[in-house]
């Protein structure tokens, strides 16, 4: 039995695993499959001061080896979380950190401002690659001086664990990374979802409503793990890896990448009892490989043949 | 109600026309409750195209043997390879998922009309034997292209009076549900509705121009089933966008924003 507890920051985790935010809801979704008071954190579902609809129906289209989304930020806002959310959700045995986003600077740091108050959320993730919103979102993403204005505005106004969650839709990811990280990110997260687009060649239409939308599930996974390589030659603060992690093997690539965590997103919609799968598979293969912790995974790879 | 991840055995699959099939599992243990609406998420591991599981509503539950039915459309992929399962072969599923048709509490003298088109017959069936054991008696109002595409109309039978229309006149009423002179003729308390949705938007045209109370149940696409990814919204008539596979798949028709 390996010591599977990590460190992100200040932020003790039990496990390396949490779920992706946007495809596991609040965690209640899925109590009745599994125990979530197992997963070392839960990503909550993207957050923003405002309530937001979101986009029109269809949002969603199947692709090889994966799926699109285009929700564009779904939520009822943080006052309605803060209200209605968070007392069910606060007492849980996990890490439960909300995903934060936002349409300009000043809504990313009301949003925080707001989730900083609770004591029972210890960190945020800081969503500046969502594909799928008009304004915001991904914009600040996809240029370091946007990146850095977001994370600056939102360090100076949020004192615990700030992770930033960087889009991939970018020549040089390491270039962002870097960006956040010389403002006082404590973790990046990477990827959010790939830029992508699907067809109906019968009706000669798009299928989604948008047009355009965000690709994830196993078949963005080499591309999330090259990133999550890069990154981690980039900078010094820890790595949270994730795009297309579907069981154990993968997320210990990610580890071997890097990584010194893993989220699992898309898959929870195929096995919703995925990650529990994935914890109990990174425990056997420090076991088998003799490393006493999971800790000795990250950047473990080794490059000569 | 609490939500199962389970590993059925397949006792039978029928092909019961070229495009479609009557799937049959059963477990060693007995099966959770159902309700009439719900569905369950497929998983489908025989295709390598499909990625996604596969919502279906339940067609049937006979506690008695202890099977689910699903009658299965074979629109692509997946649901080509559902209908390729053989007696035997294992099947995962995420059950029962999403709200219920209403079970009317009160009078069983109310006039209840249960319309179905195509593969939407699949929950109808279900909910016709719920209700005919609440004590209600149910008339079904079938609509198909043509007499082949009528399915399980012996179970129908065994249930209620059925109506039948066919587009091109081979059994029942020649046109759409909406035509048939059983609508004319009578005037219901309730109407349940499962279909394509322009079938559904007239049976909610004719049901809101009489004020008699429907619901309808929709297919919107899925990705997880459970509420989590919130990418099967329809809208409100508030303009909000809600899971159809939490907040529905039923719905009043005064629930939503269709323009009827």
């Amino acid at each position: 039995m390996a010591n599977l507890d990590i460190q992100i920051g200040n932020l003790s985790l039990k496990n390396p695993v949490m779920t992706a935010s946007g495809t596991f809801g609040y965690g209640t979704e899925y109590a009745d499959f599994m125990d979530i008071e197992r997963l070392g954190g839960i990503i909550v579902k993207g957050t923003t001061a405002e309530l937001r609809e979101g986009n029109n129906y269809p949002r969603m289209a199947e692709t090889p080896a994966g799926m699109l989304n285009a929700v564009g930020l779904q939520n009822k806002g943080a006052d309605y979380f803060i209200k209605e959310i968070y007392p069910t959700i606060k007492d849980l045995d996990t890490r439960m950190i909300v995903n934060v986003s936002g349409s300009s600077v000043d809504s990313y740091v009301e949003c925080a401002e707001k989730i900083a108050t609770l004591d029972h959320i210890p960190a945020i993730e800081l969503n500046i690659s969502c594909p799928n919103v008009k304004q915001g979102g991904m914009a600040f993403g996809v240029t370091c001086a946007g990146a850095a204005e977001v994370v600056k505005a939102v360090r100076k106004v949020y004192p615990k664990t700030l992770i930033v969650k960087l889009s991939p839709n970018v020549t040089d990811i390491t270039e962002i990374a870097r960006a956040v990280e010389a403002e006082g990110a404590d973790s990046v997260s990477l990827i959010n979802t790939l830029l992508g687009m699907a067809i109906d060649a019968e009706k000669r239409k798009p299928i989604l409503s948008t047009v355009t939308g965000g690709l994830s599930g196993p078949c963005v996974k080499p591309v999330a793990l090259r990133m999550v390589w890069q990154t981690y030659k980039a900078v010094k603060i820890p790595i949270i890896g994730l795009g297309g992690i579907s069981n154990a093997k993968d997320a210990i690539e990610f580890m071997l990448a890097g990584a010194t965590a893993i989220q699992i997103g898309t898959y929870n919609f195929i096995d919703p009892t995925v990650s529990i799968k994935v914890i109990e598979g990174i425990n056997d293969y420090c076991d088998r490989h003799g490393f006493q912790s999971a800790r000795e995974l990250t950047g473990a790879l080794q490059l000569a043949h | 109600m609490k939500k199962y991840m389970l590993d059925l055995k397949v006792v039978e699959n029928q092909r019961l026309h070229s495009n479609y099939c009557l799937l049959k599992l059963t477990t060693d243990d007995s099966l959770p409750e159902m309700l009439p609406g719900q569905f369950v998420q497929v998983r489908v591991d025989n295709s390598p195209t499909t990625f996604l599981r596969r919502p279906i509503s339940i067609n049937y539950v006979d506690y008695k043997n202890n099977q689910l039915w699903l009658l299965v459309q074979l629109v692509g992929d997946g649901t080509r390879a559902m209908a390729a399962y053989k007696p035997g072969d294992i099947v995962n599923l995420l059950l029962p998922l999403g709200n219920t048709f209403t079970i009317p509490s009160g009078d069983t003298a109310e006039k209840l009309l249960l319309v179905g088109g195509g593969v939407g017959t699949a929950p109808i069936l279900f909910l016709g034997e719920r209700l005919k054991k609440a004590g209600f008696e149910v008339t079904f109002l079938l609509g198909a292209r043509s007499a082949a595409d009528l399915l399980q109309l012996d179970h129908f039978n065994a249930i209620g009076k059925v109506a039948v229309t066919t587009e091109d006149g081979s059994m029942g009423e020649k046109g759409y549900v909406t035509d048939h002179s059983l609508l004319k003729s009578n005037r219901f308390d309730r109407i349940y509705t499962c279909g394509p949705k322009p079938m559904m938007m007239a049976v909610a045209r004719y049901a809101a121009a009489q004020s008699i109370t429907c619901e309808v149940s929709l297919e919107n696409t899925m990705a997880c089933g459970i509420g989590a990814c919130l990418c099967c919204v329809e809208k409100t008539k508030e303009n909000h966008h809600v899971c159809v596979c939490t907040e529905g798949p039923v719905f009043n028709i005064n629930q939503l924003s269709w323009q009827i």
